[in-house]
């Protein structure tokens, strides 16, 4: 009496053996790299990259030909390829997290969080004043922005996918031409056209509307491909039901493309959290905690570091820089996750 | 086209056009005309039920392309009519002009005019959403609402058109029954859609249709992306409607057609705009067409 039990297998997985082999080919490639390093020229990190990348690629070339002839070797090429360029687009940003990091959270403090600058200098103790003024100004900067950009943008978008006017071909054009106006240009623009001749003052407000002006077509554009990636079949069966057009937009498609438009307002606050140059110029930075938009100037996190790395020189300063860059990417961090979050949540349901 | 090998059989056993009538009995027990006339036929009138369409001299354009030449052709109430011919022969065209979703397409033009219980559908000052609530449509491809439940999908069409129902449990489950889908989704109505099988998705889609209680149906393929076993129940779904309402379907299986319609209407182009070349009860239609080309269609020598 033999029962066999079947269990489930994944045949098609390389064995341990051919895994083996692929790790034996990245050690030789090493090898091999450190041999060129030795016998050109090339010297340094960079050098060892470029000769590992052409030992890399041409030993898994050769191995994957020995193994299975041309066809899988020309396959095997373009693959090692794009691992190596995995490889060359991780290493700056694995290196700009470990350096703000490192050197970032030796300047973190609980009165970073509570305290502003008023009373303390860039070079005082780092224990003294903090980045109160700068979060405070960020959060309500970007959010003020978010606030502008949000109906403006989505609104764009949906007429160029829904209602495809006559306008839509220049729109588009434009919100394109839109997406690649220099930060300067916008604070430039919102400085002579608002606060010179009408509020006379910098502002929070005049802050964020220089925010919004860059924030409106990264929204908009990304809100139009994902509006774009919805069947016109929906909309069709929205329409057919008896539905005004708008009564489709809102109950079908908008619901259809949340998460996408999600993505949109993420990207819209990416493009702006970190600007420094319209602030500078409009919102007139500040040392002190500012809660109210419309009057006074407003503080954010890039300009704090900003104004630590220029007006500094000391030790602590640059301390202040990293600490600042350090919560500066805290917060996109943090952002980004809750967004992920949200539109995750909404498409479970 | 897509039917050649269904009818190749028949064609083959029926050479003679002339002798068809005897030969089905004998020979053929499957040919369409035999499978038509085993439907009880209904009679326009006979039973008064929802609105009849009448479609006069309905041209229609893509640009300067003319796709569809003078048809003119009645629904009669309570009836079913199938519209067959050849790809490309305007018969999609055509059903997008009864419920005016031939105008969604950006370079669309038309002529004529689409009588809803005698009022042109067409006339100015016509508020086109109640016409598409009077007119429902089912889609070629099963196209449920991702964002939806199954239960939200039914009733989708009494919000998105903003109507007033007292009790939506009972509409939710008269809907399914009718769709023949009830016994199947009775225990999954907040699932997503998508959960269900694609046959399943476009009875749910019927269901979604009949919950604004359209009197007259358009089906566009409804079965042409499903397997047999749902495009049967899609099939006696369509003759249980048919006892309430009006139903027009476009299709390319004349097998279907000869199962579900009592009229049948045959449309081609030969090149140029589509055009209807003849309808009659589709028993007629498939024992004794009376044009050469509607002959050579439904016996399967082109198309």
């Amino acid at each position: 009496m033999s029962t066999t039990t079947i269990k489930p297998g994944r045949p098609w997985e390389p064995t341990a053996k051919e895994r083996s082999q692929k790790g034996l080919n990245l050690l030789i490639a090493v090898a091999l790299s450190l041999v060129l390093l030795f016998v050109t020229g090339l010297n340094g990190k960079l050098g060892w990259v470029a000769a590992f990348f052409f030992s890399y690629v041409s030993v898994s070339f050769i191995a994957e030909y020995r193994r299975a002839g041309k066809p899988a070797a020309q396959d095997s090429l373009l693959t090692s390829i794009s691992r190596f360029a995995i490889f060359l687009a991780i290493i700056p940003i694995v290196s700009i997290l470990a350096t703000v990091i490192s050197k970032g959270w030796r300047g973190l403090h609980w009165g970073l969080f509570t305290q502003d600058m008023s009373e303390a200098t860039v070079n005082s103790p780092i224990q003294e004043g903090g980045m109160l003024a700068a979060i405070v100004g960020t959060l309500i900067m970007v959010g003020l922005a978010l606030l502008f950009t949000l109906p403006i943008a989505i609104l764009t978008a949906l007429y160029l996918t829904e209602i495809k006017g006559k306008f839509a071909r220049p729109i588009r054009f434009l919100v394109q031409a839109m997406s690649g106006v220099p930060s300067i240009v916008a604070g430039l623009f919102i400085l002579s056209s608002i606060v010179y001749p009408v509020t006379g003052e910098r502002s929070g407000l005049m802050g964020a509307l220089a925010l919004s002006i860059l924030m409106i077509p990264t929204v908009a554009r990304t809100a139009e491909e994902v509006l774009l990636l919805i069947p016109n079949d929906l909309r069709e069966a929205g329409l057919a039901l008896g539905a005004t057009q708008w009564r489709t937009v809102a109950m079908v498609v908008v619901p259809a493309v949340k998460s996408g438009l999600v993505t949109a307002i993420i990207l819209g606050i990416a493009r702006v959290i970190g600007e420094t140059a319209p602030i500078l110029l409009v919102s007139g930075g500040g040392d002190a905690t500012n809660f109210n938009p419309v009057s006074g100037p407003m503080g954010s996190i890039p300009f704090y570091v900003w104004n630590a790395f220029l007006l500094g020189g000391s030790e602590e300063s640059t301390q202040r820089t990293w600490a600042g860059l350090l919560v500066l990417l805290l917060w996109v961090l943090i952002l980004f996750t809750i967004a992920r979050y949200i539109s995750s949540r909404s498409q479970k349901r | 086209m897509t039917n050649n090998d269904d009818l190749a059989q028949n064609a083959n056993l029926e050479p003679n056009p002339g002798e068809k009538k005897e030969m089905k009995t004998q020979t053929t027990p499957h040919s369409l005309a035999d499978v038509a006339s085993s439907r009880e036929i209904k009679q326009p009138g006979t039973k008064p039920l929802g609105s009849g369409l009448e479609a006069r001299g309905v041209h229609a354009w893509f640009g300067a392309k003319h796709a569809l030449k003078d048809v003119t052709l009645d629904f009669a109430a309570g009836t079913v009519t199938a519209l067959i011919g050849p790809s490309g022969c305007g018969k999609s065209t055509f059903l997008r002009t009864l419920n005016r979703m031939h105008e969604f397409i950006p370079t669309a033009a038309l002529a004529g005019e689409v009588l809803l219980g005698g009022k042109d559908i067409y006339a100015a000052g016509t508020d086109v959403t109640k016409i598409r609530l009077r007119i429902g449509m089912v889609f070629q491809k099963p196209n449920p609402f991702p964002s939806m439940t199954i239960g939200q999908n039914v009733l989708s069409g009494i919000k998105l058109a903003q109507l007033k129902v007292s009790n939506t449990d009972d509409l939710l489950e008269e809907c399914l029954t009718r769709a023949g889908l009830w016994e199947e989704a009775k225990d999954r109505l907040n699932e997503h859609a998508s959960a269900l099988s694609g046959g399943q998705q476009q009875r749910l889609c019927i269901a979604r249709s009949l919950a604004v209680r359209p009197e007259v149906l358009l089906m566009d393929e409804p079965c042409s992306a499903l397997d047999p076993g749902s495009t049967f129940r899609i099939e006696q779904t369509i003759s249980e409607l048919s006892q309430t309402m009006t139903i027009v379907i476009v299709t390319h299986n004349m097998q279907q057609a000869a199962r579900v319609s009592d009229y049948s209407a045959f449309m081609l182009s030969d090149g140029g705009p589509g055009e209807l070349i003849e309808v009659a009860p589709t028993t007629e239609l498939f024992s004794r067409p009376r044009d050469k080309r509607t002959e050579d269609y439904v016996t399967g020598r082109f198309g």
